[in-house]
């Protein structure tokens, strides 16, 4: 479990299994290093798109109409920017709940949980401060929203450290619980009596709804993204704490004899992901939604966990990746108008470039241009 | 009594009854498949991709063939296809097992929805059922005992599995690859190849949990068909400790456990009818809690297996 997921690699891997031995970088690994991880990812996407166009060219389709087509609705006009960077904005956000305790050596891969356990903690402190000031309310939401998301992750973390259950398989079956809680709530005790078709809690109001970023139609949530991301790439790679988080992620053992408390940077590490990624349902509540319904679980937490994968987990990679993600994600309406892509489609292009990136995993340290460059 | 078809309360636990072996079935599958796949040193987390991909297979060649067994034996293919697939990847050095599941879980649940779309509309011919009920005359019971072959078939595979690990060659081969992948390369046995089918057996075993989704119960093919009961049947093989007889007993109890919403419904207690049907994931997570433990390693588990280690 502890394996290569979440320390770079490149870095020395020691394992057990089977071909697995003690793999010392390259003295030339700086500048090859730094490249790779430029290059192999770039690659498995492009190989990604490759494959996915001949995917859709055994359906009839021109891959050529593919990529254009994706182009214009991702990044072609203003117009599919801002659909783009308002995608981006809980992709940011849900990524960081599986790149932060990623660098502890943990998998999660409950963003969506803690999204849907954030918005619906974001809608009831909204609800019960209706007449307060805008900015209260606000403030209030995120702050709800923050804390529930975060002991949401919390408690797989807990799970983890004190009961040895492992994490991955918890934050998922945590997603599911979320999902019926929610299901619950706006069927039942928190239904606005009036919305018939789709059962939602009442909205939180128009003065408390969050506008956008002067000059576009990008809500705030896309600039708290990327402070989020900001922040926790400094609290990683420039503070004491984030340092003691890699170490423990690194090497276990190591961790608790130099006397780091492993359960303590746990606990800390998976709450504040979590909270990222209730602050990403916070914002689709209020900038988007206005009220929480099951519309919320749009697999943005899903896709959060390919966006972190494919940042390599660094939490400053996150913004452009998810960028790019959120393009993608734009682009599905323009294949599904123009092309007659089922909205699918979109996933199997996601799950392409999963697969194609993990499985490029397998080539860093041994492309023999990196390692001519500086020999 | 003058209605047989009235019989009170009693419906809760006949219904809960029936919905375990009903409910269960995929659940058995999967669990099955998947213990033989952890059994030989690594875990699939992508059998939930695995299932739904086995579903639509499933329904779309029931569809085009006319045969509801030819849709089960083309979803075990894609299954074996899917474990083919995730095994040829972990087989490269320095690929992680379980992120390249999470990887697959994703992508078999967009092409197959993909695939699928145009046979959300038109029906399949489903799987038969033998009426186990036939002597009595409460149509609740008869329901309860309307139970599909897949089901029987996989409660006589399980010991069919203990026999199969435990005494044949490919048993043991496939536990020594679980167990110290040096001691099988000392045996001549190349693991990755060991592991490859194994995963592929997990992945068939899993694609016909999935046809039983989709051709029997609840018998259609939809988006929403599978929420999470391939992640609850990984989970399930490690509450199960690696043991076939175990997973059978722990599918049943699931099966239950999901069963107890609707049943409920179906006598009028409606409150709560989500929360009733988190009952599986709850209890899985109960589970996991009471069973593991932070300071040593699970009886049974195989010692090459990453979730363990």
């Amino acid at each position: 479990m502890k394996a290569d997921v979440g320390a770079p690699v490149g870095t020395p891997v020691v394992k057990t299994g089977a071909g697995e031995f003690l793999r010392l970088p390259p003295i030339t690994a700086k500048i090859g290093g730094a490249a790779e991880y430029v290059v192999i990812p770039a690659g498995a996407l492009l190989a990604s798109l490759v494959l996915f166009g001949i995917f859709v060219a055994l359906f009839g389709k021109n891959p050529l109409d593919l990529y254009f087509y994706m182009y214009q609705g991702a990044f072609g006009t203003w117009f599919s920017w801002q659909n783009t960077l308002t995608r981006a904005a809980p992709l940011i956000l849900t990524a960081l709940c599986t790149a932060l305790p990623a660098q502890l050596g943990m998998v999660i891969i409950g963003g969506e949980g803690a999204l849907l356990i954030g918005a619906l903690c974001a809608t009831s402190a909204a609800l019960a401060m209706a007449g307060a000031p805008p900015l209260v309310v606000d403030t209030a939401m995120a702050v709800a929203g923050m804390i529930g998301g975060g002991l949401w992750i919390m408690l797989s973390g807990a799970l983890r450290q004190y009961r040895g259950v492992n994490e991955t398989i918890s934050s998922l079956l945590l997603v599911y619980i979320a999902l019926a809680i929610l299901n619950f709530l706006v069927e039942g005790p928190m239904r606005d009596p009036t919305s018939l078709n789709k059962p939602s809690t009442p909205e939180i109001g128009t003065a408390n709804m969050i506008g956008s970023i002067p000059g576009t139609d990008v809500h705030w949530g896309f600039m708290f993204g990327v402070i989020a991301a900001v922040l926790s790439y400094i609290l990683i790679y420039h503070t004491v704490f984030g340092f003691a988080a890699r170490v423990a992620g690194g090497n276990l053992r190591a961790a608790r004899v130099v006397g780091l408390s492993v359960g303590k940077l746990i606990l800390i590490v998976c709450f504040l992901a979590g909270a990222a990624a209730g602050l990403a349902g916070m914002f689709e509540v209020a900038a988007v939604q206005g009220r929480t319904n099951a519309n919320l679980a749009a697999g943005y937490g899903f896709a959060g966990i390919l966006v972190a994968f494919l940042a390599r987990q660094n939490p400053l990679a996150v913004i452009p990746v998810a960028i790019l993600l959120g393009g993608i994600g734009a682009s599905g309406g323009l294949l599904q108008r123009r092309l007659g892509l089922p909205d699918a489609s979109v996933l199997v292009l996601e799950g392409m470039i999963f697969v194609m990136v993990l499985a490029s995993d397998t080539l860093y340290g041994r492309l023999s241009i990196f390692r001519a460059k500086g020999a | 009594m003058a209605d047989p078809g009235n019989i009170g309360l009693w419906t809760v636990p006949l219904a809960v009854l029936g919905g375990a072996v009903r409910v269960s079935t995929p659940f058995l599958f999967v669990s099955l498949g998947e213990c033989i796949t952890e059994r030989s040193g690594r875990i699939n987390l992508g059998l939930e991709g695995t299932l739904v991909m086995g579903a639509m297979a499933g329904y779309g060649i029931s569809y085009l063939t006319g045969s509801p067994w030819i849709g089960v034996l083309a979803a075990g293919v894609t299954g074996a296809g899917m474990g083919a697939l995730h095994a040829g990847i972990c087989g490269l050095p320095r690929v992680n097992d379980i992120a390249v599941g999470i990887a697959l879980m994703l992508f078999g649940v967009g092409l197959a929805f993909y695939l699928g779309k145009p046979l959300i509309e038109p029906t399949a011919p489903r799987l038969p059922a033998i009426d186990f009920g036939w002597w009595s005359d409460i149509p609740q019971l008869r329901a309860a005992l309307r139970i599909n072959v897949l089901f029987i078939i996989g409660v006589l595979l399980a010991p069919v599995l203990v026999w199969a690990l435990r005494t044949t060659r490919w048993g043991l081969i496939i536990r020594t690859a679980g167990e110290s992948s040096d001691a099988a390369l000392a045996m001549g046995y190349s693991v990755n190849i060991i592991r490859l089918r194994a995963t592929m057996f997990g992945g068939f075993l899993a694609g016909i949990g999935g046809s039983f989704l989709s051709l029997y119960y609840p018998g259609s093919w939809n988006e929403g068909l599978s929420s999470g009961q391939g992640i609850t049947a990984v989970a399930l093989v490690i509450f199960a400790r690696w043991n076939p007889m175990l997973c059978l007993a722990a599918s049943l109890l699931f099966g239950g456990a999901a069963a107890l919403g609707p049943a409920l419904q179906s006598v009028g207690y409606s409150h709560g009818y989500h929360l009733f049907n988190a009952a599986p994931y709850i209890l899985t997570l109960l589970i996991m809690i009471a069973t593991c433990s932070p300071k040593r390693t699970l009886i049974g588990a195989p010692a090459e297996l990453s979730i363990t280690r």
